[in-house]
């Protein structure tokens, strides 16, 4: 049998995504076994990390400074906003390199089953951002979830900033790229096929 | 135990990673959850949007098990109203108020088709869609047990120029009945009416706004409130959405 310290690790370990106890436990050996070259090392990273990163209060990023890095950066386009769910979606479109605008991410999605409202989400704050950005941001982009409750979420903000005069625009829906047509749902298929444009 | 049945999708809620707690709307088993393994993957998502219809096939060892889904995508009608935000918020509002109107394990195959009608008119090009919609309500009302009478006037027994709804008894009330009680009652759309009501209102919007005015009343007067709960936001959206602003109207 373990001791308490090892048996209060894997615990807390297995409650992290992809990992449940068993994995956990294995995770906590291989741990102890390089104990001066994994275990201090990330022990002092979680600390750290736990200590420096916040919020961002402009964008909601997760940062070691405040405003972030992405929102300091005078090279971004401070005319584009694209919009995002999380901070895992952020990241997505940062590891993809095709932006190079600013973000501002919701904190989740108007949900009914969950009871989450508008009051929830960080749209109040997109909004002023917009509104009292002295014209500087001239388009949003809604890459919100192809989900009901990201649509509707992403209709929600749509209606919010419509007086506004900024252009804006969502992300296409439709074939991935290596999709083959056999292999797609139906509903993907109608999307693309009205989402067609000449070649 | 297992059966096979179809299914429109109401909810999901995630469990785990991987999975999916599900509810669906069957024909012959009524509202219905089960666990969805591996639904939250990438071929899941897709299947399991509200308002989707699947084939679907519940299994688990005994009858109040949470049990298990298996499905395959009969019509994916999700995917079709994601760029109308109207009839995309039509649709939240109807999926989640079977989701928390509709009792759980009870067979409600009429109701099953009238949201299968309004999927299709949600879907399809069909202009009078918010009338179907209103429809539904009122047929959700009547298999809830909270039916309106709108055959005959509740206070002369006429069964023509019926106008109004009383707000107390859920029936019909002709135009002269309901001329002292001023701006107590609802008034009847003319489609609801049936050929027995008054002339159309001038607006077209203004007979919706009316029905869902009517239709929402009673669903918080005699489902949520009694409960001391409120009616799903995704309705109260969908009713925003139509520019309502008041709830009872003028005679």
């Amino acid at each position: 049998m373990a001791g308490p310290e090892i048996e209060r690790l894997v615990q807390l370990l297995a409650r992290l995504p992809g990992l449940g106890p068993r994995s956990a436990r294995r995770a906590v050996l291989h741990l102890l076994r390089k104990k001066d070259a994994l275990m201090l090392p990330l022990a002092d990273s979680l600390a750290e990390t736990a200590e420096r990163i916040v919020p961002c209060t402009t964008c909601g990023n997760l940062d070691s400074q405040d405003p972030c890095a992405i929102c300091c950066d005078t090279r971004r386009e401070e005319t584009l906003l694209c919009v995002v769910e999380s901070v895992a979606d952020l990241w997505a479109l940062e590891r993809s390199g095709s932006f190079r605008g600013r973000y501002h991410v919701l904190g989740g999605t108007l949900s009914a089953l969950d009871g989450v409202a508008p009051a929830d989400l960080n749209i109040d704050s997109l909004v002023r951002r917009v509104t009292e950005g002295m014209g500087a941001i001239r388009e949003v982009i809604l890459a919100t979830n192809v989900t009901v409750e990201g649509q509707t979420t992403a209709h929600y903000i749509s209606d919010r900033l419509s007086g506004t005069g900024i252009a804006i625009s969502r992300l296409a829906h439709g074939v991935p790229v290596g999709g083959e047509l056999d292999y797609l749902d139906d509903g993907t298929l109608n999307t693309a096929l009205k989402a067609r444009r000449p070649l | 135990m297992h059966w096979s049945d179809t299914g429109i999708v109401l909810s999901a809620r995630r469990h785990g990673e991987t999975s999916l707690v599900v509810t669906l709307l069957t024909e012959g088993h009524g509202r219905h959850t089960g666990l969805a393994r591996g639904g939250a993957g990438k071929l899941g998502r897709a299947l399991y949007q509200p308002g989707n219809e699947l084939s679907c096939t519940w299994s688990g060892r005994l009858a109040e098990h949470l049990g298990n889904w298996k499905v395959e995508a009969r019509r994916l009608w999700t995917a079709d109203l994601l760029d109308d935000p109207l009839r995309l918020s039509a649709l939240s509002a109807a999926c989640s108020l079977i989701d928390a109107a509709l009792p759980e394990r009870e067979p409600h195959p009429a109701l099953f088709g009238a949201t299968q009608i309004l999927l299709q008119a949600l879907t399809g090009d069909e202009a009078h869609w918010p009338e179907i919609y209103v429809r539904w309500e009122v047929g959700l009302l009547t298999e809830l047990g909270f039916g309106l009478d709108l055959s005959q006037c509740a206070a002369t027994g006429a069964t023509t120029n019926l106008t109004h709804v009383s707000p107390k008894s859920g029936r019909a009330v002709s135009a002269d009945a309901a001329l002292p009680y001023g701006k107590k009652m609802f008034r009847l759309p003319a489609f609801l009416a049936g050929g027995r009501g008054g002339a159309p209102a001038n607006d077209p919007q203004a007979d919706i706004r009316d029905g869902l005015a009517l239709t929402g009343f009673f669903l918080d007067s005699h489902i949520f409130h009694p409960h001391q709960r409120k009616p799903p936001p995704a309705r109260q959206r969908f009713v925003e959405r139509f520019g309502m602003t008041s709830t009872i109207s003028g005679i």
